[in-house]
């Protein structure tokens, strides 16, 4: 293995110190963006910097090469500061192609670096991009500090003496590229150096080659007078403790298995795969040993009622889907609700409707979770606000679907599941014991009632092979206590209103929602994955002297016990979303109130500037309720 | 102390709840021999789980006290997978129509099958939907006259047992609602099958579509209408007196006064190869006397089996999971 040190040597350059930088990194598809940027992240979060990520990518896993259709990117914002986002402006932008620069260009900060591979803006591949010019001849990038570095030729020539085809070398580029990128930022070789090892263990040639590109993109940058400093991210003052970079959906996965493990259960989970939802898939597969279960089952369908059954066995039941799958589950997550047994469904959310934008981020599905059954059928819906925010929210998720008997929606969405973020390390004696019950005897005398309720309306989790609770449970109408078929009218009611009054009764356990910010003025009101853009912008209002203060919901059904009167203190309500109004129309319903919403649906999480605007607008007109 | 266990009688296995089907419907038959075989075979009621879709053979758990399961139409099959997958220790039924398993549920069927989990299924087969008041099904025959198809139904129907079959069933079996003795041996012989065990019943609904099977069950015609299969015998019906021979590959009814029985296609239920199965599944009338019995009974390893010997093997590989060891493995780094 290369020594770093020896290989690598620091820069010679004057070095500048910043307090936070943006990259994105823009190539076609089969270009290995998404592995610089992963690479990139992680060597930034191991140095101590708060990191942000936000990959965006195409469906197709090999869109038309060169064209505008097939760019992938991935950007990452690493700081000194605490950050909630993978930031707006680009500090730099590295372009593997034109189709790449032009896409992308418009998120250059002016005073930004661009540094493209001047091989690839050949005629054929202004062609593939559709464009008539050479963007790098007609004046698209003059505004801009360019730096146009030959990577496909200086790469071929650094993995020469592997032997490797012409093709093969041709791969090698983005290494070249990390090691530019690496160089520029004075970020440590040694991670990625491991990586390739691991990676490309059965194939040393390869591993040689890519180390050679890396070595070459670095020495590059030291030698090339195009660059005459490096920039110099110091180590973010985080909470002490011991930090992992982690993606929305690992830590959904990881909640998950520790919320099994917490309620002393073994975890099934029901799934079939969809984007961006089946790494959990993945993720839970590998960790058997914590007696995990996954079934990928035939359909949708198929995996939210496996789940079921599961759950009705006693196991810790989970499935998990994106908009288009729990919208084909409805049936079964109604069965489980008329059931009340415990489980976890967890929707993904990407751009709807229909098929939609399976790789791009939406907020969409709200209205869905909260109303897409037939008949009365409200379930507990919480949502994530971050990647690392998804690991407490499988284990709330889970305490409450076994504390009041119920199956919980968990909302994540595309930004959260793939975005990557340091996590600091829970102290597994830290978390929280959640208890279960199953009743070994019968609670009416000689007789088992099913549905008989304890203070939380909650009824017995008896399970198959206990002796005298036999009892049959079914999607028909049940007599309360009994649980016998019923069709009787009052009854009906009665069911429907003590359903409803169960998911009410979770705000008596739920956390109050807590003010960020000013007491009075204008109220930000936000769910999920906006958390980071929305309280970004609410600290840079209060900066320029506005009265402005944030609420993040975390359970939407319900609503924090205290919600109403925090609407009252506040003069107008403002509710960001990637979505046309759904939790407005949620906020106006239940309170009555003029809320105004700030919304973008492009598939594309909020700029911290886009609320700003917002909030600046509606506090300036002094919109009020 | 004794350690005697109580021994169950049919009645134990009944719950407090009315039977509503509509009088003379066949599923009494069959709930009846159920209520007989379980105790026979030694099941327990609290370690029995009926699973049920939706149709009129579907309120079955309801009237079983064991534990049950009325669930969504066609879906019984995932149900069924997620709790033997977790619960192996359980014995399943799954109590599904014609309607519920090859209509809305035909994939979630095919799949069950396929898998191999070890669930019995008890497919009630009226070829009509009774539940929603006689509309045609996936297996009422071309020019059905219901309430759905006044000029006839166009649609060809599918045959349940070539379906299973074709999804690589391990055990399956065709059996008919008053044919007392034939229904105990077929549920008895389902459920020491591991594996997914499949039975078809020809039931009757005398309601919708009565007398659908009479030419099976008429004491006048059943002789000449039905084959019963018995391993490793020759094909033989009408009283003994004609065979079924194959002719290349197609087969062919044969008057055994001509021919000698050792020149007969023999059963072979063990049959590795699925052809002779899907062979005995196209004989059907009126061009043929139609089995019934044990077409296939194949070992095959289970799905629940392997669910939970690859979660035996990883901890036996890796030792039992434990939270600290999976946050700090790989790349970390403190703040102090």
């Amino acid at each position: 293995m290369i020594s770093a040190n020896d290989q690598f040597p620091p820069t010679q350059k004057p070095s500048e110190s910043v307090s936070g930088v943006t990259v994105r990194l823009a190539g076609d598809s089969g270009d290995g963006m998404q592995l610089l940027g992963t690479q990139l992240t992680n060597t930034s979060a191991l140095s101590g910097n708060d990191v942000a990520t936000f990959p965006d990518f195409p469906a197709e896993i090999r869109a038309p090469r060169g064209t505008t259709a097939g760019v992938s990117g991935f950007q990452v914002q690493f700081s000194a500061q605490e950050i909630f986002t993978p930031g707006d402006g680009l500090d730099a932008l590295v372009c593997m192609n034109p189709a790449a620069l032009v896409t992308n260009l418009a998120d250059l900060k002016s005073t930004g670096i661009l540094i493209v591979n001047s091989d690839s803006f050949e005629a054929k591949d202004l062609k593939l991009a559709k464009l008539a010019t050479n963007p790098l001849e007609d004046g698209t990038i003059d505004k801009f500090r360019t730096i146009k570095v030959p990577m496909t030729s200086l790469t071929r020539g650094a993995v020469e003496p592997t032997g490797l085809s012409v093709k093969l070398a041709d791969r090698c580029k983005n290494f070249f590229a990390m090691g530019l990128v690496f160089w520029l930022y004075g970020r440590d070789v040694d991670p990625t150096l491991r990586f390739i090892d691991n990676k490309f263990s059965s194939k040393p040639e390869i591993a040689e080659a890519n180390r050679l590109a890396l070595k070459a993109g670095w020495h590059y940058g030291e030698t090339t007078e195009d660059f005459v400093s490096t920039y110099q991210v110091p180590a973010a003052e985080l909470e002490p403790g011991t930090y992992k970079n982690i993606m929305g959906n690992q830590a959904l996965a990881w909640g998950l298995i520790a919320a099994a493990k917490l309620s002393g259960k073994e975890l099934f989970l029901g799934s079939y795969p969809i984007t961006p939802a089946s790494d959990i898939l993945h993720e839970l597969s590998k960790h058997k040993h914590f007696g995990v279960r996954t079934f990928q089952a035939e359909d949708e369908i198929a995996a939210v009622c496996s789940a079921v059954g599961a759950a009705f066995g006693g196991s810790m039941s989970v499935t998990t889907s994106s908009g288009p799958g729990i919208a084909l589950k409805g049936e079964g997550m109604g069965l489980g609700l008329i059931l009340e047994l415990p489980m976890i469904i967890i929707d993904v959310q990407r751009g709807g409707p229909s098929t939609g934008l399976p790789t791009k981020t939406e907020q969409s599905d709200l209205m869905m979770t909260m109303y897409g059954r037939n008949g009365e059928s409200p379930l507990p819906v919480i949502a994530a606000r971050s990647p690392s925010d998804c690991f407490n929210v499988a284990i709330e998720a889970w305490h409450v679907a076994t504390r009041y008997m119920t199956p919980v929606i968990i909302l994540s969405d595309g930004y959260i599941a793939n975005g990557a973020e340091p996590w600091r390390i829970p102290n597994v004696s830290d978390l929280p014991e959640i208890k279960v019950n199953h009743p070994t005897e019968p609670n009416d005398g000689e007789r088992f009632l099913p549905y008989q309720r304890d203070e939380n309306l909650a009824r017995p989790w008896a399970l198959p092979g206990t002796p005298n609770l036999m009892h049959r449970v079914g999607g028909l109408e049940k007599q309360d206590g009994t649980g016998n078929v019923s069709y009787d009218p009052h009854n009906h009611q009665h069911m429907v209103q003590t359903r409803a009054r169960k998911v009410e009764k979770v705000a008596e356990f739920i956390d109050e929602a807590k003010i960020e910010g000013s007491m009075e003025g204008t109220l930000v009101l936000s769910w999920g994955g906006t958390y980071g853009a929305c309280h970004t912008a609410v600290e840079s209002c209060i900066a320029e002297g506005m009265d402005v203060g944030h609420v993040h919901l975390r359970w939407i059904n319900p609503f924090p016990r205290n919600l109403g009167q925090i609407i009252e203190q506040f003069d107008r309500v403002v509710v960001p979303e990637l979505n046309t109004g759904q939790l407005s129309a949620l906020i106006r319903q239940r309170f009555l109130v003029d809320a105004r919403g700030i919304n973008k649906i492009q598939g594309k999480p909020f700029h911290v500037n886009e609320i700003v605007d917002g909030i600046r607008a509606f506090a300036e007109c002094a919109v009020s309720k | 102390m004794t350690t005697e266990l109580p021994v169950l009688k049919p009645a134990d296995f009944a719950s407090d709840q009315d039977v509503r089907w509509c009088p003379g419907c066949g599923d009494y038959s069959i709930l009846a021999q159920m209520k007989k075989v379980l105790p026979e075979i030694g099941a327990t009621r609290e370690n029995t789980v009926f699973i049920s879709g939706i149709g009129c053979s579907s309120r079955f758990p309801y009237y079983m006290n064991t534990y049950g399961m009325h669930s969504i139409h066609g879906r019984a099959p995932a149900f069924a997978t997620g709790l033997k997958s977790t619960r192996p220790d359980l014995d399943i039924w799954v109590i599904t129509g014609d309607g519920d398993a090859l209509s809305i549920g035909g994939n979630h069927f095919m799949h069950i099958v396929r898998r191999n989990v070890d669930v019995n299924i008890v497919l009630f087969n009226n070829a009509i939907y009774g539940l929603t008041k006689g509309q045609y099904s996936p297996t009422s025959k071309v020019g059905s006259v219901t309430k759905s198809t006044p000029r006839g139904s166009i649609d060809y129907p599918l045959n349940p047992i070539s379906i299973a079959v074709a999804a690589e069933a391990s055990f399956v079996a065709r059996t008919i609602d008053t044919n007392i003795q034939h229904l105990v041996a077929m549920l008895k012989r389902a459920a020491g099958h591991k594996g997914t065990s499949f039975i078809e019943v020809y039931q009757n609904c005398n309601v919708f579509n009565d007398g659908t099977w009479d030419y099976a069950k008429d004491k006048e015609t059943k002789e000449q209408t039905t084959l019963v299969l018995e391993h490793g015998k020759p094909l033989v019906f009408a009283g003994g007196t004609k065979g079924i021979r194959l002719n290349g590959f197609v087969p062919e009814i044969v008057d055994l006064a001509n021919v000698a029985q050792d020149d007969l296609l023999f059963h072979d239920e063990k049959a590795v190869n699925s052809q002779l199965a899907f062979l005995l599944s196209r004989l059907r009338y009126p061009d043929f006397p139609e089995p019934i019995g044990v077409f296939r009974d194949i070992d095959r390893p289970t799905y629940d089996e392997m669910i939970n010997s690859q979660i035996e093997d990883a901890i036996a590989e890796k030792g039992k999971g434990e939270l600290a060891k999976l946050f700090h493995a790989g790349d970390t780094w403190t703040v102090s």
